[in-house]
This record gives structure tokens, C-alpha cells and sequence, in this order.
């Protein structure tokens, strides 16, 4: 009501001032004639019909064919070979680990697998470890992390996080790293010989660094000062752990701890339940030679990590690597099929437009 | 403040509560015990005067608001779910973060009520703080203090132009006659002026008022809202009662015009005010689509439990299969494992929370802003804009706009929404003799003509125009002006020499006398001095510049506060006039006009002094405010302007509350009879000879719809006779007519009531509205006995009104008929072309009128609401049983007409006049259905003589039984009910008062914007609000969806892959202004295409572009795209190395560019602002999330976004898939619409491809489309007309034949049709 009154009010003025003359001083109701107020402004109408959208079809389908040939042959042409050495057949050589495993054996099962590498590998070559089956991204694992301790929070490290638990604590004391992601940790140790023609077992050398995000290694995981991760500063290892945190890499100080690049590769969860996470690199040596010679491998296995209790599997994988990554000729075939399928549909509306698009003009409302 | 015990505290409150609460209230001047404390004041259980509209007080702010809010069931909804996500089994994100949304939502809300609220306390603050006077005992004297210092009790003097600050019973005022003019426009937006009195018999009639005198007690009624009701009475001392009504009540709000000051004892103050009471929020209506809307939230729901079933299922079952625990299997604290069917049941509840956003939360707030938006264009409307009355078109109900353009009916009033409701006075009856007025007639057929031609007209030279008008050319020579009116009609340049004088005034205030009865009225004046002016011609002039509640006043001074002319008035004097005259630089002929009349005035006088014996006012004075005002008004106007043509002979303006009556007023002025004044108890009317005569007013009665008439009853000056004038429509006279008043006329004359009756139905005819004139002679025995009577109803309390009205009926009898006026009302402009309009638009149009079936039919054809080939169905019967068969047989003749084969090419055009006694019976809960039935196929229906309620009735009835969109248009208080019964009601701010637009939802000024208004706004608000609410939903639906895909790739345990404030922020800005552009701007066809092919409405009408289908089918949409968006980057990256959040980040983008994308393929029309919303939107993302995520390290702990897009976009396979995977989600939807809009384009497309033409060939084509496709059109053969059914009411069915062209005729076109065609009737 009082609103209304003082709109009331100045109406009352108005049409006094307006009656008295004074022209000029009434400020009248009248609109702005501006384009915008009424809704005139400078548009452009695109309508979609068959005769403007053919062009668009074409060009899409003349992109999209070269892109998928060319993404096509290059994932072609990545090398990749894949050993599964989870052992769930009794031929399998880590037929016995896999059976006889439990996470507080101390003394490790070793396993090696033959294989033949019928290429050569030119290039670096990567080596990841697979697994599957393995919920990485279940939601309560997800979550069972902190990553305060892990980029060396000191109070954190002494109080972890609550979504840790129930890996936060054990004997009283704070684990370091807590969490479920970190209690499981991937710890197979795997070894790469070749067998060259005299029959001699040369090791490969697999180099361990460079596998983890630069950004995580630098500023995501950060040590809380070297010493402080010892036991005297009142921290425990996961309880699956064999050895506490400080021991993952006790050769160098700069991948041990919290930034060793394994751990930070396993900590980094995978999208998806069947997932490969990168473990060595072979690099090349010389650009005569390639960096794997085809031929006899043996993989050595130290067999730690149980999978067959989840109906999982374990695999080893060595592949180059393109601009597009690893081998995968899914978008190389999808790009080569939508790129047809708009050319195809570009003639279907070329067919239409000249049948139909003389009537658009004058054509009837259908009421 | 002395200490009190709480007891005494309560007893004292709960004895304020009984006093507030009783049926009557005691109310004793405050003036005794000024000074005292408050415990020992007689009026402190009463409200002061200050006013709080508030809502809310500081401190309870927030508590308050959040209480309001959870009236919603959404809010309550999402807190709910927030809640959930506080109890640790079922959390999907982080409890705190999960609030952010709904604390946004709630808070953006409380910040607008908050906003709202501040802007009511201002407004409160500053009336609270409005000066006015209140007298003290103190100081003897009135002392200005501010309003809510007001107490009841008190006595306020409002001076002229103030507004009332509380309800004041109106004891003194300025005027000696005790009267006080009042303006109620802020309250019923009424700008006529209003009469009150001072309450009769407190003898505090002394020339300066005491209220320290004032010793009675005021008892009056609990305070209630009815503006026009109100009783109380004054006990005096000696216990005598004076009653006093709302005739005696300054309402709060109310200006005070005309009236130097009044003093008035405060009754209600502050809340209590009957405007307090009146203030009623704004109205809620829900509008259709919004009902289709939460039904499709409902199906959401639906939608949701499956989805969270399955989830909850799907997660028991991954359960089960595991053989031992896994790793990834994270126990709870304790190392204990939940059961699986238990995690099962508990993942539902993560799922709700993980998908909740499927229920759209932004929802409800986007369209309440896209409605907002709405409006501002629809009120920004240039064309909607009245310049006559600088009106914009108003939307007082904020939520229906998308319902006008949906509208399948429309109910219209007829008299000011159809019509101009300026009336114009067209022909008489007196005697029996008709009059009519045929140079009347050609001067408005002129006038109607375009206004190019008034160049040529004001290039001749202007004759004196007054000769014409004053009574010296009563014996102009007849041939002469026949020759003028003759080349008239040839030409209209000839003949407008006089004609400009009519350019120069309003048309409603000039007549042109006719010739005839100018002789006829000079004829009986010069016998009346002899025979004491008992002449019926006289007579009937009288009545029409008496029986009136006109008030008089001035058109420019009126507004002016009179202490100008109160000063003058003193000193005025004949002599002085003159000077003054002489002093005015007005123009030679204009003095000459004053100086022709002057002789005149100086007999009035003359006379007056004679007739100053009377004991009310001397003449003088109630004569003198016109002419003084005559005068400043001459020296305001320019010079130039005063060689216009002079308007009028005087300078009065008349103010009255309908316009029937100033149009009488205007007509009595016309022949000579000019009302000069009016005050409470006399009328002053000026004679043609140029005397005045000052009438005794001794009552009024007023004009009740039940009555229908209106009687003022008079003491003539000359023979002191009693004489009751009597006006009404001819219905309410003619059964009260006694004998005719014909006793000394010639036997051929006899029959005069039979005469007028004729003459009445050929007006009806014509179109014309009719009222009767009666005088009766009252003998002094009866009226004393009579007075008795009047006294004691006046004096009632209980049933004051029923009293008032029986003791009118019993003096109005045996009237004498004096004769008939008929009186036009003008179609306003572009009325059939915005009718034809809404009948191509598919809009059902009813016209609902109180008028007689004759002048509806005729205004029917006039704004071809019938066309010349209808068939129009007349029905009309007494009892119910004949009204039963009569519909029965009607609607098996219909039937037949429309199922006859040779009918399939033609439209049906069937019209139905029905009246309001046959239309009772036709609404009755039996009949119901078949009238529906009959109206439903009929193209127009006229109901006539229709009350208020039945009209209400009609639009219920319609609305119900069809279940239609209806939209009632009405300008007048008989229109409220209406108004509010139908889905939609536009006021019409016309000449009647504000009360239809006060109820209405939208107001408009012209009949004509309705056009704009359906045609236009209402398409555009209805697809644009409808396409964005199906987008809002495939939006939320297509981004749940990728998370619920997931969740088969993660053992359905309710991760999520993408950032929770990426999540939040994705709905709250990334996403959610483009499509608010989209509802408020989109524009899918332009407004020319739209008014230029009405046909395009009808894809609004029933389901239009909200259907179900169209529902489903972009639920569809959303799931393909949902799953094309998730399962090409999952193909793309599967046995990857890539992580949970890296994986999502590319799904967010691809959503983010499909769900714009699909906008952009849904926007027609392009503006700058789209572009820059559009891509702004885009380039927000990008930007936010790549601050976001180059920032927070180790924040928001599961996700971790740090460097994670940045990695993406360095990534070549980022883009390939974002490319591939917008193109592959969009590709159906693109084929989709290239496909509809080139092998079968929907008219919408159609008009859309014209619309990109250049005007000239669009005009073109746009004929040519729709001439092919009312092709059906064709005048079809006349048809086998059903024959009537053979009953003893007749049912008329005929074919009318188009009056226009008869207008001005003579000759009534009634007789033409009847002998044309009414053939097919007995056939």
C-alpha cells in the first residue's frame, strides 16, 4: 500500500503540472523507442534447411575422414605387447605365488615369465604394469587419502585426515601415508632380461623416474623434512606395508618418501577398473639400435600383490608411444565413421533440398 | 512511567482486546485529557496512526525469511538433501560443500525480499513522517505534527489538495454547505471528484469550528475493508443519536479537492484505516504451464528413484559377486563391513544426493527471472503505450505471462473495453416526437474520418462559432443551415466552417442541437412565461441538467487550491467581472461572446435578489466559482489559442461519476439548459432565456443497480411545487409509469409511452443506449409523510441500506414519462480488426453485456464479432422447459449444419445471442452441458442483459466444462467478478474507475493492445518460457547422466568424476544464464510476421510447444547425448593410464560445449547479447576452471584438480575427442530440425523463411499464404438454414444484413431486417 501511495502521488502531480501547462517538467511515461527495449536489435535468423546446412555436412566429412586415417595409422603403427602373469592357470609359472600368497609372508615369491618380441621396439619404450578388476575409483577408496600429509603438512602428518580411517591409525600412532589408497599399494617388483643369441640373461635397464606427473613429484607431494618420517618421529607404516615410507627408495633420497614416483603413480587413482599405470621406462640408447631387439625375454617377477581374491589380473605391458598417446584405434575408426556418416548424410540432404526446397516458399499452414 | 505489576500489564491488554474486538466502538474526543499519561487516556486500546508494512523486523530477519521460504517445497527438498549429505554411510561429496547450492539459492532470495522490504520501510518511514495539523488544547489552535502522531480520538484539519492521514469522520468544513470534495485515486484510482458532508445535526455549524465543544461519543462499527460502506453514530450528551454513513468519512489516502479545509474527528487510525485494511499483497495465480511443469518435475522424481534403484541395486549385486574382501573395499573405523544388501539400501540415498541436480534446483528462481524479464519488455512496449492517458500497459500479476499465449477464449465486456464509453449524446424522444438529431449524426461521421483531411478543414476561416449555439439563432433561417449540412454531406471540406469548432473540443461535450426541437423549445419557452413552465419540453430538459450527480467544476482551475478564488469571492461583483473582462488579452470575439452575454447576467441577478427570500445560500454565491474560474481559465490560455473557436460559452467542466450523465449534461447545455452549479442542496440552471433557476435540492436517490434508476427530487423556484425527476433505463421506468403525462394533449399524442417504447427499441437497434426521463409531482402531504420515512432509514443503524432503497421505491411511482434519450457509445479504435485478428488467431470471443439484445446484436456487427453470412442463433425464452427443448433442438440442428458433407469446405460460422434470463437457465447444473456444447460450436457468442455474477458464471462455466484457456477483458466494477474468474484478467483503465484494474492481472488502456499483447507477447513468452523450461530439463538430465553412467564403471558405489565446485559451479554460471536469455529473448518470429498472420497463435493453444512428446523427446535427447558424451571419451581412454578426475575433466567440457551447442541449434534469432552470453559462458569455464584447478593444490581433498586441465589442454587427444564427441551428440537433433523445416516445415519455420525477405515481397507473400489458406473461405451458397424449432417461443434465426451503411438513415434498419431476412424463418 505504501508503495502504491507514492506512486499515486507523483501520478496526482503529473496530471496537475501537466493541467497547469508545464510542459517539460512532466516526465512522461513513454517507452524508449531504443532497439533493444523493443526487441528490434540487429539479429541474424539462421534456418536450418537442407540447402544451407549441406555445405556444413561436406566440410565436416572432409575434415573428419583425414583426421581418423591419420589418427589411425598412427596408433597402428605404436608397438605394444602384453604378458598376463597373474597366474590363474596352472601352466603359469606364478601359478604357485598366486596361490600360496598372504600379505604378511616375509618371504617374497619370485616367478619369470618367457616371452618373444617378434618386432623390434624403436623408440623409448614404456612399461606399465596392468591391472583389472581393480576399483581404483570406488567411492569410500577415493576418498581414503589426505593429501595435507602427503604434501608434507607437519600437522597432518601427525593428525591425519578422518577420511583415512580406517587406515589413520595403528598402535596408536598416525600412518604415514594413511589411507586405503596408499595401504594398497602396487608392490610387485618387475625385472626385464633379454636373452640374446648365446643365451645370456642382459638386464634392462628400466629407468624409475620421470613416470609421475612433474606437477605432482614437485608440488603436490612434498616430504615433511627427510628425518621426520623416521620412527622416532612417532609415525607408522600401512599396515600392509613391508617397509615404512621412508624406505620405498632408500637408494636416492629424491624418490623416497612421499615423492617416490611409484607411489605417486599409484596414488593417483585410475578412472576405470581395468586400468594400466606406468612403471619403468626403457629408454633408448643409440639411434642404430633399437631400444627392445626382437626376440626372447624373460619377465622376473617378485610376486607381492594378490589379485585372485577380487578375480583380478595382473599384466605387464610394453608399448611405445605416439603424440596420441598409447595404442588405441577407437577414435581413428570413430572420426573415420562420423566423418562418412556426415558425407552420406550430406548427399541424403542434397537429394532432399532438390526435391523439396521449391515448395518451402510457398508452401500452405497446415491447420 | 510508574511501576505497574504484571497483572495489571495483562488485564490491562486483555481489556485493549476486548475493546478492539466489539461490535461497536465508543470513541470520545482525546481533547480533555490532553496532556494526561496513557493509562488514562479513553482511546488507548485503539492503533495510532503509524503504519508498518514490513514483513520483517531486523533482528528476526533471517529466522523470519527462512521460514517464508521453506513454504517451497523445493527448498525443502534441497536442504533435505543436504542434511543427508551430513550423515557419514550415504555422503557422496563433502557435507559442507554440498550446501553451497541451496545456502546460494536461499540467500539470493532473502537478499531480494530484504531489498523489497527496506523500499517498504522508506515508504513507510516517509508517510509515517507526513505533516498534518491536529489541534491542541494547549495552544487553542491546529499544530502541525506528523501523521503518526495521529491518535483515534483526535481532531485533524486537512487542508485542500492534503491527503487524509486516517479515517476522519467530517465534522466542519470551509464550505458554509458543509460539503468537502474528495478524490479517491489512490484508492480506486477514481479521478472524479466525490461528495462528502459533514455529519447533519451536531450544530457545530459556527463559522469558525471548536473541537473543544465536541462533547458526543462517536459509536462506530469495527473496523472492516469495505471502502464504500461505513456506520456510526453520534450520542450527545442529552442522549440524542446522529447517524452518519461513508457520506461523512474522509478516507485515509483520499486527496482533498475543492474544498479550502475540513476538520474531521479521527475514527480508525493507522491499520485500522479501511485503505490499511483494503491492502492486500499482490495476487497469486498459477499458470498452465507451470501445472504441465510440475508434472514434469513429478516424472523427474520418477525418473530419479529408477535411477537410484538401479544404482542401489546394481551396487548390491557388484557386492555379492566379490568372493573375499578386496583392497579397494574400504571397511568403516572399526574394520566392520556393512552387509551388502545394507550398503545397498544406503547407496540409494548417495544416489539421490550424487544425481540430485536431475531435479532442476535453479529452476524455479530462472524462471522467475526470465518472467521478470518478460515483463520488462512487455511493459517497454512501445505500442502498448496510450498517449491520451500516458499509460504503459501494467502487469500487476507476475507469474501468468506465458498463459497470453495460450488463450482459446476470450469474454469481453462490451460498454468501454469494446466501446469508448465517451458517450455521445444522438437522438431523443419527448413527447413521442422523435428528434434525431441528423446534423448531430453527419458531424460525428465526419469527425471519424482520417485526420489527414483536417489541414484542408482548418484552412478556412472560422465563422463566429457561437452564433450557432446561443439562443439568438433559435429563428436562424432553417434553410440555411440545411444548406450546410447539405454540402456536408457532399463534401466534407464544404461544409466544415462550423465543423471546426467541433476539431477544437472534445466530441463528447458538443452537440448540435436539432433544428426542430430548437423551435419547438423556443416555441414553448415563449408561451411558458404565461403558463407557469409546466411544458413537457422544458421539463424534459430539466430533468436532463437536474437528475445527475454532476459536479461542476472548472477544467483548469480544478485542481487549484481555492483560497485564490475564496479571496475573490469577497470581493466579487458584476462590475468587477466586467473589468476584468475587458483586462484579458483575449481576442475581440471573445469579449464579444462575454459581452453578448452579459446582459443576461445582469438579469440573473436582478433576479436572484428576488428569490433571495429562500433560506438556503444566496444564489450569488453557489453561481460565482464558475464564472471567476471562466476567467483564469481565459487568461491562462495563450493568446493565440484564444482565437481558436471558443468551446464552449462557458468555461464549466463537468465532472461526473458515469459518462452517461455528462453526456446529458452536455445535451440539456446544447438546447440552453446549462447546469451552473450544484452544492448539496441546490442545482442552479441557467434557462435558455438566459435566467437562472436555483432548485431546492431536497433529496437525492441515488442509482442502485437493483433500482436501476436514479431520482432527485426538487422544489421548483417558481411554482414551489415538489418535483421528483426520475432517470433509468427504460425497463426499470416504463412498469412505473402512472399516467401518461399527456392529459392536455391532443388524443393523437395519446399514447406517448407506446411511442417512446418504439423509439427505444430503434435506438437499441442502432446501437444506442437508452434512458427514460419521468417527472412526478409530489403533493406536500406526501412528501412530509414520506420525509418521516426517509429520516428514520437514514437515522438506521442495522439494514440502513434496504431502509434507504424501499423508502426510494415507495416515492417512485406513478411517474409521469417525459421522454428518451439515446446516447451513443463509440467503438474504440481498431476493435474489429483486433477482433477479426484474435477470431484468426483461433480465439473464441464473447461478448457479455448488461445492454438490451438489440443494441448488442448491433455493436456485434459493428466490430464483426458477426459477420454478414453468420448464422445467428437467437435464443430467448421465460420458462425452463421451453429453454430445455429450444437447446435440444438448436444443438441437433448444428450438429447436422456442421456434419452436413456440402459443410466440410466452409468454416462454420455460427452465432449465438442469448440473454441473461435464458442464460440462467442454460447454466443451470442440467442444462450446463448442452450449452457448452451448442457455444463451443458456435465462432461467437453475445450474452446480453447479464449481471455481474452471471458473467462470472459464464467464464467459470466455460473454463470448467471445456477446460480452456480463458481471458476476461473488462474496464468497469461489474466486471470484477469476471475478471477474477478467468485464468487471465485485463483491466481496461477506462472512464469507469480503477476497480477492474485493480483486480485484473494485466492492465491495459485500448481494446486495440490486446492485439499486441496475445499476438506477440504472448507467443513470444509462451515459447520462449516453454522451450526453456524443456531446456532446463534436458540440460540437468544430460549432465546427471553422465555421472549415473559412471557409476556402472565404478561398482555403483556413487563417485563422482568431476570436481564438486566444477559440478556447482557448472549450474550456477556456466550454464544458467544463456538459457535465461534464451526464455527472455529468443525471438522465433518477428512481431510484424506474427500481427500480419494471426494463424501463427494457435501453436500456443492447447498443448502448443510444451506437449508431453516434446517432453519425452528431449528426455530422450538427453539420454543419447549423455551417453555419447560419456562412452566415446571412456572408448577413447579406455585401459588408459588416466585417473578419476582426468577423465572427467573432458566430459565436463564436452557437456559444456554440447548442452550450449544444442541452445545455439534451439536460439532462432542471434543479437549481440546472445553471442556474447554464449561465448562468455564458454570462455568463464575455461577460465574459472583453469584458475581453479592452477590454484587449489590440496584443496577439495578427494578431487585434487590441481594442473589437471591445464595437463588436458596440452593433450592433442583432449580436443579430437571434445570435437568428435559435440559432433556426434548434436548430429540427431541438427538432422532432426534440417529435416521438419525442409519436407515439412511448420508454419512457425514458414513464417521464420518469410520474415528473412524484404518487406515488400514478404507483404506479398504473405497474403498470397494466407488467402491459399483461408481458401475455405469462399462465400459458400447459403445453406439449408435450420428451421426454427415449432415451438411457441420463437427462436430467430436470422441473417443480418451489415448496418453501416444505415447509420445515418432514418428509416430503422430493424425494419429491414425483419422484412429481408427474416424469409428463411418459417420456411
Amino acid at each position: 500500500m505504501a508503495t502504491s501511495y507514492n506512486a499515486k502521488e507523483e501520478d496526482g502531480h503529473h496530471s496537475g503540472a501537466s493541467s497547469h501547462g508545464a510542459a517539460g517538467v512532466v516526465k512522461s511515461k513513454k517507452p524508449d523507442n531504443t532497439a533493444f527495449k523493443q526487441q528490434r536489435l540487429p539479429a541474424w535468423q539462421p534456418i536450418l534447411t537442407a540447402g544451407t546446412v549441406l555445405p556444413a555436412f561436406f566440410v565436416i566429412g572432409l575434415i573428419f575422414i583425414p583426421i581418423g586415417i591419420g589418427l589411425y595409422v598412427s596408433s597402428n603403427n605404436i608397438k605394444e605387447f602384453e604378458i598376463d602373469y597373474t597366474g590363474v592357470d596352472i601352466s603359469n609359472p606364478c601359478y604357485s605365488c598366486a596361490k600360496n600368497f598372504s600379505w604378511n609372508s616375509t618371504t617374497p615369491c619370485v616367478c619369470s615369465m618367457n616371452f618373444t618380441l617378434e618386432q623390434p621396439f624403436e623408440s623409448n619404450v614404456f612399461m606399465y604394469y596392468g591391472l583389472s578388476n581393480f576399483y581404483q575409483n570406488h567411492r569410500r577408496y577415493v576418498k581414503s587419502r589426505d593429501d595435507s600429509q602427503l604434501n608434507g603438512d607437519q600437522s597432518a602428518l601427525k593428525n591425519p585426515s578422518k577420511e583415512c580411517e580406517p587406515y589413520r591409525t595403528s598402535d596408536g600412532l598416525p600412518i604415514a601415508p594413511c589411507g586405503a589408497i596408499a595401504n594398497s599399494l602396487f608392490n610387485d617388483t618387475l625385472e626385464l632380461y633379454h636373452i640374446d643369441s648365446n643365451n645370456t640373461r642382459n638386464t634392462i635397464p628400466l629407468v624409475k623416474k620421470g613416470i609421475a606427473w612433474w606437477t605432482d613429484k614437485h608440488v603436490k607431494f612434498r616430504n615433511p623434512g627427510f628425518i621426520k618420517l623416521n620412527k622416532h618421529l612417532c609415525t607408522n607404516k600401512p599396515v600392509n606395508w613391508r617397509k615404512p615410507v621412508y624406505e620405498l627408495d632408500p637408494s636416492d633420497p629424491d624418490n623416497n618418501g612421499f615423492i617416490n614416483e611409484d607411489f605417486i603413480v599409484w596414488m593417483r587413482t585410475a578412472a576405470l577398473p581395468t586400468f594400466r599405470k606406468l612403471y619403468r621406462i626403457i629408454q633408448k640408447k643409440s639411434n642404430t639400435t633399437p631400444t627392445l631387439p626382437s626376440g626372447k625375454y624373460v619377465l622376473e617377477i617378485t610376486y607381492n600383490y594378490p589379485v585372485l581374491s577380487f578375480d583380478g589380473r595382473k599384466r605387464m605391458i610394453l608399448s611405445t608411444i605416439s603424440w596420441m598417446g598409447g595404442k588405441n584405434p577407437f577414435l581413428g575408426i570413430a572420426y573415420i565413421t562420423v566423418g562418412s556418416i556426415c558425407f552420406f548424410l550430406g548427399v541424403v540432404l542434397l537429394i532432399i533440398h532438390h526435391k523439396y526446397d521449391t515448395r518451402s516458399n510457398s508452401a500452405d499452414i497446415p491447420n | 512511567m510508574t511501576w505497574r505489576s504484571p497483572l495489571a500489564l495483562v488485564r490491562e491488554a486483555l481489556r485493549g482486546q476486548r475493546a478492539r474486538e466489539k461490535d461497536l466502538r465508543n470513541l470520545a474526543s482525546n481533547l480533555p485529557y490532553e496532556g494526561l499519561e496513557k493509562g488514562k487516556q479513553p482511546n488507548r486500546y485503539f492503533p495510532g496512526n503509524a503504519i508498518k508494512t514490513t514483513k520483517y523486523t531486523l533482528l528476526l530477519f533471517i529466522p523470519m525469511n527462512l521460514f517464508e521460504q521453506f513454504h517451497r517445497l523445493a527448498n525443502i527438498y534441497f536442504v533435505g538433501l543436504a542434511i543427508l549429505n551430513f550423515v557419514p554411510v550415504v555422503n557422496a561429496f563433502q557435507p559442507e560443500v554440498a550446501l553451497i547450492p541451496i545456502c546460494v539459492i536461499l540467500c539470493l532470495t532473502a537478499l531480494k525480499d530484504a531489498w523489497e522490504d527496506f523500499r517498504r520501510y522508506q515508504s513507510d518511514r516517509k508517510l509515517n513522517n507526513t505533516p498534518c495539523l491536529i489541534y491542541s488544547r494547549k495552544e487553542k489552535q491546529f499544530v502541525e505534527r506528523r501523521w503518526k502522531d495521529v491518535r483515534v480520538g483526535d481532531f485533524v484539519r486537512v487542508v485542500c489538495n492534503e491527503i487524509v492521514p486516517a479515517d476522519l469522520l467530517l465534522l466542519h468544513t470551509s464550505d458554509p454547505s458543509g460539503v468537502c470534495h474528495i478524490e479517491t485515486s489512490n484508492l480506486d484510482g477514481e479521478t472524479n471528484l466525490k461528495l462528502r458532508r459533514t455529519m447533519s445535526g451536531l450544530c457545530i455549524s459556527h463559522p469558525v469550528f471548536e473541537p473543544e465543544s465536541f462533547n458526543s461519543v462517536v459509536v462506530c462499527e469495527k473496523p472492516n475493508n469495505n471502502l464504500n460502506h461505513f456506520k456510526c453514530y453520534a450520542e450527545k450528551p442529552d442522549k440524542e443519536k446522529v447517524g452518519a454513513g461513508i457520506e461523512s468519512l474522509l478516507l485515509r489516502g483520499c486527496t482533498v479537492r475543492n474544498t479550502d479545509h475540513a476538520v474531521g474527528f479521527v475514527v480508525y487510525a493507522g491499520h485500522e484505516t479501511k485503505s490499511m485494511l483494503n491492502n492486500n499483497g499482490p495476487r497469486y495465480k498459477r499458470s498452465k504451464l507451470e501445472r504441465k511443469l510440475n508434472i514434469n518435475v513429478f516424472f523427474c522424481v520418477i525418473l530419479l528413484f529408477t535411477m537410484c534403484l538401479i544404482g542401489a541395486l546394481g551396487h548390491f549385486l557388484w557386492l555379492q559377486a566379490l568372493p573375499v574382501v578386496p583392497p579397494f573395499l574400504v571397511p568403516d573405523s572399526n574394520g566392520h563391513l556393512d552387509s551388502p544388501s545394507l550398503s545397498g539400501f544406503y547407496m540409494f540415498f548417495t544416489m539421490i544426493i550424487l544425481l540430485q541436480v536431475l531435479i532442476p534446483i535453479s529452476l524455479y528462481v530462472s524462471i522467475e527471472l526470465v518472467k521478470i524479464g518478460q515483463i520488462f519488455f512487455i511493459t517497454n512496449d512501445i505500442d502498448l503505450y496510450d498517449e491520451d492517458t500516458d499509460s504503459r500497459v501494467q502487469c500487476k500479476a507476475l507469474n501468468i505471462t506465458e498463459d497470453l499465449g495460450q488463450i482459446e477464449y476470450i469474454f469481453s465486456d462490451k460498454t468501454g473495453t469494446l466501446t469508448e464509453n465517451k458517450m455521445v449524446f444522438r437522438r431523443c424522444s419527448i413527447m413521442g416526437t422523435e428528434y434525431p438529431h441528423k446534423e448531430n449524426a453527419i458531424r460525428l461521421a465526419v469527425l471519424e474520418e482520417p485526420e489527414s483531411e483536417e489541414d484542408i478543414i482548418f484552412d478556412h476561416v472560422p465563422q463566429p462559432p457561437n452564433t450557432r449555439w446561443s439562443l439568438d439563432t433559435e429563428d436562424t433561417n432553417p434553410e440555411d443551415t440545411q444548406h450546410h449540412h447539405g454540402s456536408w454531406r457532399k463534401s466534407k471540406v464544404a461544409g466544415t466552417a462550423q465543423s471546426n469548432v467541433a476539431f477544437s473540443s472534445p466530441l463528447e461535450t458538443e452537440v448540435i442541437p436539432d433544428r426542430k426541437l430548437l423551435q419547438q423549445i423556443s416555441r414553448a419557452e415563449s408561451s411558458s412565461s404565461s403558463s407557469q413552465k409546466i411544458d413537457p419540453y422544458l421539463d424534459f430538459f430539466l430533468a436532463l441538467a437536474i437528475c445527475n450527480t454532476v459536479v461542476v467544476s472548472m477544467a483548469t482551475a480544478q485542481r487549484q487550491r481555492t483560497s485564490e478564488s475564496l479571496h475573490s469571492r469577497q470581493t466579487n461583483n458584476p462590475l468587477n467581472t466586467l473589468s476584468n473582462l475587458v483586462k484579458k488579452p483575449g481576442s475581440l470575439h471573445r469579449i464579444f461572446t462575454f459581452w453578448q452575454r452579459k446582459p443576461k447576467r445582469n438579469r440573473t441577478i436582478s433576479e436572484d435578489s428576488v428569490t433571495e427570500g429562500d433560506d438556503f445560500n444566496p444564489p450569488v454565491k453557489t453561481e460565482e466559482p464558475g464564472d471567476i474560474n471562466g476567467l483564469q481559465t481565459c487568461s491562462l490560455y495563450a493568446p493565440s489559442q484564444c482565437n481558436m473557436p471558443a468551446t464552449t460559452s462557458d468555461n464549466l467542466s463537468y465532472e461526473a461519476e458515469s459518462p452517461d450523465e455528462a453526456a446529458l449534461v452536455y445535451a440539456a447545455k446544447a438546447y440552453g439548459f446549462t447546469l451552473l452549479a450544484r452544492t448539496h442542496d441546490s442545482v442552479t440552471v441557467r434557462l435558455p432565456s438566459g435566467e437562472d433557476l436555483v432548485f431546492e435540492v431536497l433529496d437525492t436517490l441515488t442509482f442502485d443497480p437493483i433500482r436501476k434508476r436514479m431520482s432527485i427530487l426538487v422544489r421548483h423556484p417558481i411554482t414551489k411545487k415538489f418535483v421528483l425527476y426520475t432517470k433509468g433505463a427504460d425497463y426499470a421506468i416504463m412498469e412505473l409509469l402512472g399516467t401518461p403525462y399527456a392529459e392536455h394533449l391532443s388524443g393523437s399524442q395519446k399514447n406517448i409511452a407506446a411511442d417512446t417504447q418504439h423509439h427505444l427499441d430503434c435506438y437499441a437497434k442502432e446501437g444506442l443506449r437508452t434512458l427514460c426521463f419521468t417527472k412526478k409531482i409530489v403533493s406536500d402531504k406526501m412528501y412530509e409523510s414520506w420525509l418521516v420515512n426517509r429520516r428514520r432509514a437514514l437515522a438506521a443503524i442495522d439494514n440502513r441500506e434496504e431502509l434507504v432503497m424501499d423508502t426510494a421505491v415507495q416515492l417512485e411511482t406513478n411517474l409521469s414519462l417525459l421522454g428518451a434519450t439515446g446516447i451513443e457509445d463509440r467503438l474504440q479504435e481498431s476493435v474489429p480488426d483486433t477482433i477479426v485478428a484474435l477470431r484468426e488467431a483461433g480465439i473464441q470471443v464473447w461478448v457479455l453485456t448488461g445492454d438490451k439484445p438489440e443494441t448488442a446484436v448491433n455493436i456485434g456487427y459493428a466490430c464483426r464479432l458477426l459477420e454478414d453470412e453468420d448464422l445467428v442463433i437467437n435464443m430467448s425464452c421465460k420458462n425452463k422447459l421451453t429453454c430445455t427443448s429450444i437447446l435440444d433442438c438448436t444443438l441437433e440442428e448444428v450438429r447436422r449444419y456442421s456434419e452436413d458433407p456440402r459443410n466440410v469446405d466452409t468454416t462454420q460460422d455460427i452465432s449465438l445471442v442469448i440473454d441473461g434470463r435464458t442464460l440462467t437457465m442454460a447454466l443451470s447444473s442440467d442444462l450446463q452441458d448442452r450449452f457448452v456444447d451448442l457455444a463451443k460450436r458456435c465462432r461467437s457468442v453475445l450474452c446480453c442483459r447479464v449481471t455481474p455474477l452471471q458473467k462470472s458464471r459464464v467464464v467459470k462455466v466455460v473454463r470448467e466444462k471445456l477446460k480452456v484457456m480463458t481471458l476476461a477483458v473488462g474496464d468497469g466494477a461489474n466486471d470484477v467478478n469476471m475478471i477474477q474468474a478467468a485464468d487471465i484478467g485485463i483491466g481496461i483503465s477506462g472512464q469507469e474507475g480503477m476497480q477492474a484494474v485493480m483486480a485484473s492481472d494485466f492492465a491495459i488502456s485500448r481494446f486495440r493492445h490486446l492485439k499486441k499483447l496475445l499476438l506477440v507477447h504472448g507467443h513470444w513468452c509462451y515459447t520462449r518460457l516453454a522451450n526453456m523450461i524443456i531446456y532446463f530439463f534436458y540440460k540437468n538430465v544430460a549432465y546427471v547422466n553422465l555421472l549415473f553412467w559412471y557409476q556402472f564403471f565404478c561398482g555403483f558405489s556413487g563417485t563422482a568424476m568431476i570436481d564438486y565446485w566444477l559440478m556447482i559451479f557448472f549450474n550456477l554460471f556456466f550454464t544458467s544464464v544463456p538459457p535465461i536469455m534464451f526464455g527472455i529473448m529468443d525471438n522465433d518470429v518477428s512481431a510484424e510476421m506474427l500481427l500480419g498472420v494471426p494463424e501463427l497463435y494457435r501453436m500456443g493453444q492447447g498443448a502448443g510447444a510444451y506437449k508431453f512428446s516434446t517432453f519425452w523427446v528431449s528426455m530422450l535427447d538427453a539420454f543419447y547425448q549423455s551417453l555419447v558424451c560419456f562412452f566415446i571419451p571412456y572408448l577413447a581412454y579406455q585401459d588408459s593410464d588416466i585417473d578419476v578426475f582426468t577423465f572427467g575433466t573432458p566430459l565436463n567440457t564436452i557437456s559444456l560445449f554440447t548442452i550450449l551447442l544444442h541452445l545455439s541449434i534451439e536460439i532462432k534469432a542471434w543479437t549481440v547479447i546472445h553471442w556474447v552470453i554464449i561465448l562468455g559462458s564458454v570462455v568463464l569455464y575455461f577460465i574459472v576452471t583453469l584458475a581453479y584447478s592452477g590454484l587449489c593444490i590440496t584443496c577439495n581433498p578427494p578431487s585434487n584438480p590441481y594442473w589437471i586441465l591445464q595437463s588436458q589442454m596440452a593433450d592433442p587427444m583432449f580436443y579430437l575427442i571434445c570435437i568428435l564427441t559435440t559432433v556426434v551428440a548434436l548430429l540427431p537433433r541438427y538432422i532432426f530440425h534440417v529435416l521438419r523445416n525442409s519436407i515439412a516445415p511448420s508454419p512457425l519455420a514458414q513464417a521464420r523463411h518469410l520474415d528473412r525477405l524484404d518487406p515488400s515481397t514478404k507483404s506479398e507473400l504473405i497474403k498470397e499464404w494466407r488467402s491459399f489458406r483461408g481458401g475455405g473461405q469462399v462465400k459458400r451458397s447459403r445453406l439449408s438454414t435450420p428451421p426454427s424449432p415449432t415451438l411457441e417461443t420463437p427462436v430467430d434465426i436470422h441473417l443480418q444484413s451489415p448496418i453501416s451503411s444505415d447509420v445515418m438513415g432514418d428509416e430503422f434498419i430493424l425494419n429491414v431486417i425483419t422484412e429481408n431476412y427474416q424469409r428463411p424463418l418459417h420456411t
